[in-house]
């Protein structure tokens, strides 16, 4: 597959700061890619490099090819990015904001694409609004949509669900997963760990500037323990020969978690639980996602 | 429509959206002071023969006001920008630096001619004008505005927040423009103060411009153009720089 995105060996200092310690990463066309990571593990300006509004201290970047401060200007028409900072010009009105934004990248006469992006994003009826009257979750559809004036191939969104309400985000999705499905590369960075499991093939996890795992979301999920049996029992305690076993659960949970890598395990749990003499009040199985291996990763890492 | 022209036309929408507060409100302003100061020394000071201090103080007044609205319609736009965050929404395309500054400077030069014009034309229906040399005139009003537009991009860019860029126009840009012979002329002066006005190239602007009005200026229009043109080159050099380098705008 071609590459959409090349970084290689990308690190930013700023002052004392090392924000990226040299990460290289090739995310491929058609791809949907995420881009996990706490807070200040360096995804926005793994981002804010790509899209040239910050500029590494060494390595390079390339989109389709084109380097990002070398050949800047064909490496920006090829990229739309969708800030995380819900930013809009009050003096405008959405379609000004929009034709604005197809000039800037030198699209003429966009007007038709235009009404297909508004209609695509339920921004329609919101054509003639100023910026500030729309709510937040209208002005992140307007960022969408600005990122989308001059048809890129590559969509980067930091973060585009951020305080967006539940029907938005999944209006949004379903937006954003039709561009996937038409043959755009997207690549998101997000808190909501299950938007990701859901829609992203492949997954990037960064910590403190470097990434400690880059896998098909499929086998991280795998990689990292198969579920949980979870229980709560009665009659006499846990048998030592499965205390080895106990997973630590949500504080909010006092229930038993016992780890299992495979359902076959199941069976033996339970004919050493019945020869304990414990009583099974409640059984259920929880599977694993990507928080858990968000969390496994992390405390490695 | 290409970068240029919509960042051009972006701009020009951005001042013409509050058209009361970037045109009408300056050229209130202006007004007032020329009612004070006409009022005040009327009589008192002959400047250039034959020519009144009002009428002596109009030029003076159009070119500041010009000078004064270029610088802040650069410098608004751009700390709004940075401050508002978006800014990335031209840092984002593949906008040249010289396009950016082009269509930011262009804007003010616009901005700063229509309230001059506004000045000149509701003073010309109060007082007594003379116009001898339009097109002199007109060339320092366009550098004058140019190297004022250039000067608050810079200053734009450089602030961090509108407090730095309220010091930069009151510690800098006021005092070059008040001391540049806008209301005076600079050989009223003693010696020291002729010669260090020398020194401040709004001088040049000012008597240039001064000098399309009267055909009479304390030094040569050719001497001032030369001045005036350097000095744009100067800035034009610093911001493009800027611009080029990412300073305080692609971290």
């Amino acid at each position: 597959m071609p590459v959409a995105i090349d970084i290689d060996s990308v690190t930013k200092r700023y002052g004392a700061l090392q924000a990226l310690k040299g990460v290289s990463l090739q995310i491929e066309e058609g791809e949907f890619f995420a881009l996990l990571g706490p807070n200040g593990a360096g995804k926005t300006t793994l981002i804010s490099i790509i899209a040239g509004l910050a500029r590494a201290s060494s390595g390079s970047v390339k989109v389709m090819g084109h380097d990002v401060v070398g050949d800047y200007r064909q490496a920006r028409k090829l990229l739309g990015v969708v800030p995380q900072e819900l930013v809009f010009d009050p003096f405008f009105s959405v379609r000004e904001t929009l034709q604005i934004s197809s000039g800037y990248y030198g699209v003429k006469n966009n007007d038709r694409w235009i009404d297909e992006i508004l209609d695509g994003l339920g921004l329609a009826s919101k054509s003639k609004a100023n910026m500030r009257a729309l709510s937040g979750g209208m002005k992140r559809r307007v960022l969408v949509a600005q990122a989308l004036v001059h048809r890129p191939p590559v969509i980067v969104l930091d973060e585009p669900t951020a305080g967006v309400d539940v029907e938005l985000r999944q209006s949004l999705w379903a937006f954003i997963q039709r561009l996937n499905d038409a043959g755009h590369t997207i690549v998101l960075t997000t808190h909501y760990l299950e938007e990701a499991q859901a829609l992203c093939e492949r997954v990037a996890m960064l910590k403190s500037g470097r990434i400690v795992a880059l896998d098909r979301t499929a086998n991280l999920l795998k990689r990292f323990a198969a579920g949980a049996l979870v229980l709560t029992l009665s009659a006499a305690p846990l048998p030592e020969s499965l205390q080895q076993r106990v997973l630590p659960g949500p504080p909010d949970d006092a229930r038993l978690r016992l780890n299992i890598d495979s359902y076959e395990e199941v069976e033996g749990i339970l004919a050493t639980l019945r020869e304990a003499g414990c009583s099974i009040d409640e059984m259920e199985i929880a599977h694993t996602d990507l928080e858990d291996v968000f969390l496994n990763v992390m405390n490695e890492a | 429509m290409d970068g240029f022209r919509t960042l051009f036309y972006k701009e020009l929408l951005r001042f013409w959206k509050v058209g009361i507060q970037t045109v009408a409100a300056p050229v209130m302003t202006a007004l007032l002071y020329l009612l004070i100061f006409s009022h005040a020394l009327k009589g008192r000071v002959e400047v250039f023969e034959g020519v009144s201090y009002t009428s002596f103080l109009i030029p003076g007044l159009v070119m500041m006001s010009v000078l004064q609205n270029a610088f802040a319609n650069t410098s608004s736009s751009m700390i709004q920008s940075k401050i508002t965050g978006n800014i990335v929404f031209v840092l984002l395309p593949p906008i040249r630096p010289l396009t950016l500054y082009t269509g930011y400077v262009l804007a003010s030069v616009v901005r700063g001619l229509v309230v001059g014009l506004g000045v000149f034309l509701v003073t010309m229906a109060f007082f007594e004008t003379h116009f001898e040399h339009p097109l002199w005139a007109l060339v320092f009003a366009l550098l004058g505005s140019a190297i004022l537009g250039t000067l608050g991009l810079i200053g734009g860019i450089w602030a961090d927040k509108f407090d730095q860029i309220a010091a930069f126009q009151n510690f800098v840009i006021m005092p070059l423009t008040f001391l540049s012979g806008v209301f005076y002329s600079v050989y009223s002066l003693p010696a020291f103060w002729q010669a260090l006005s020398h020194l401040n190239p709004f001088f040049y602007m000012v008597d240039g411009f001064r000098f399309g009005f009267f055909g009479q200026s304390d030094v040569s229009p050719w001497l001032s153009l030369g001045i005036v043109g350097v000095a744009w080159l100067v800035v034009a050099g610093v911001a493009l720089q800027m611009l080029r380098s990412g300073y305080k705008l692609r971290a």
